[in-house]
């Protein structure tokens, strides 16, 4: 063949989450330990091509990156057209549960990224036996709001440039133009409305604050990274949830914001690979 | 004089620079083809009077100004400018909105232009970035 394909496979799947069917599409590449990976608010699974094209990961893991309801290639359900779109903690979590099932993934990593770095939480709160690790990126128990998220659905701005720009300031500056615009792009592409639902779980209804300290990390170990550059979830956002769950690893990503995996993935797998060689050995 | 009216006066009179670097930068102007309004940026004490029309800078003036009217203001000390136009940001200071978070800036008035031109307004306060590298 005279063109250069990458290993990564895309598919369709029906899950009926909430008593409805959706259909939902999912991207992965390699094989070994499944490693499930959530997108951020209002974007999709194309933020995790990076860790799918790289060998050193999909070597030993089988990479998977699924696009919730409603974002990327999945559709919404069928009538979503009278409703407006909520992402809750407990659709969240039946959804995850609910694609390591059909898929009949054993024990997988799930690895998160800002609302799938909360949600994580939830998962060890929850599921802690069904998961062989658990790694939060950009997460934590709770955050301080910094904007108001009327304006990500609004008649007289423009979704998709309303929601790159104000995600734009957690891109380090330090991350390559091409990586920063990547990200960006894809929240441009966000259906209306989206990523205000997604936020609807990060600010209203999931605060796990009261919740984190029944973590108990010998059943799943719990891995927390975040970029210094992140100022919605800060460090401290980050360190402040750790202390209160026992066994739980932080680690601070140098020149890196609140996208690790798309805004500078040469950077990212300097701080991930020793953690998923950590978690091999489990 | 004191350290901080020194700062204040070269970091407002770098500000002054903004009209000839947007000038320079077509792109931006592009990106602000149906950006149309008028407001008050503060640099620490010192108030600028801006209007845009197509996203070019029609009219720019250095106060202090006796009750002059505009859309919306965004007021940052000066510490939140020094740092937002050094050449790396800190992290927490590379960000209007991340300066707005920590309390060094604010955004006020009417917010749907703010809203609407958010990415072209992030770049434009931006601009004076580049006059550290051009000295």
């Amino acid at each position: 063949m005279a063109v250069s394909l990458e290993p990564i496979v895309g598919r369709y799947m029906s899950l009926e989450l909430g008593g409805r069917q959706n259909r939902v599409y999912f991207e992965e590449a390699g094989q070994g330990i499944p490693l499930v990976c959530l997108h951020t608010a209002g974007a999709d699974g194309r933020q995790f091509r990076h860790l799918m094209t790289d060998e050193a990961v999909t070597n030993h893991f089988r990479v998977m990156a699924f696009d919730m309801p409603w974002h990327g290639k999945s559709l919404p359900p069928e009538g979503w057209q009278r409703e407006e779109y909520r992402l809750t903690t407990s659709s969240y979590t039946e959804m995850i549960v609910a694609f390591c099932r059909a898929l009949e993934l054993e024990r997988p990593v799930v690895m998160g990224c800002s609302i799938g770095g909360r949600i994580v939480l939830n998962l060890a709160i929850e599921h802690a036996r069904l998961f062989r690790a658990l790694i939060g990126l950009e997460s934590a128990d709770f955050q301080t709001p910094w904007y108001d998220t009327s304006w990500l659905n609004h008649p007289e701005v423009h979704g998709g440039e309303v929601c790159a720009a104000l995600v734009s300031g957690l891109i380090a500056p330090q991350s390559p133009d091409v990586s920063r615009h990547e990200t960006l792009w894809m929240y441009k592409q966000g259906g209306p409305g989206v990523f205000k639902g997604d936020l609807y779980f990060y600010r209203v209804d999931g605060d796990l604050r009261s919740k984190t300290a029944a973590i108990d990390t010998n059943i799943c170990p719990l891995y927390l990274m975040t970029g210094e550059y992140d100022f919605s979830c800060e460090p401290t956002d980050t360190q402040r949830t750790a202390r209160g769950i026992s066994g739980t690893h932080v680690t601070v990503m140098k020149e890196v914001g609140h996208f690790p995996m798309s805004e500078n993935p040469a950077q990212f797998r300097r701080y991930l690979l020793p953690v998923l060689e950590e978690i091999r050995t489990l | 004089m004191n350290d901080a009216l020194v700062t204040g006066d070269a970091l407002a009179s770098r500000f002054t620079e903004l009209p000839r670097l947007l000038e320079a930068d077509r792109d931006l102007i592009r990106r602000g083809a149906f950006f149309d309004c008028r407001f008050k940026a503060e640099i620490g004490p010192v108030p600028f009077d801006i209007r845009l029309d197509g996203g070019r800078i029609v009219v720019f003036e250095r106060g202090p100004f006796v009750m002059r009217g505009w859309s919306f203001a965004i007021s940052g000390s000066l510490q939140a400018w020094e740092h937002y136009w050094r050449p790396v940001p800190a992290p927490g200071w590379h960000d209007l909105f991340a300066l707005r978070k920590r309390g060094e800036m604010t955004i006020e008035g009417e917010l749907q232009p703010v809203m609407a031109h958010l990415q072209y307004l992030k770049d434009l306060l931006a601009l004076p970035r580049q006059i550290q590298t051009e000295l």
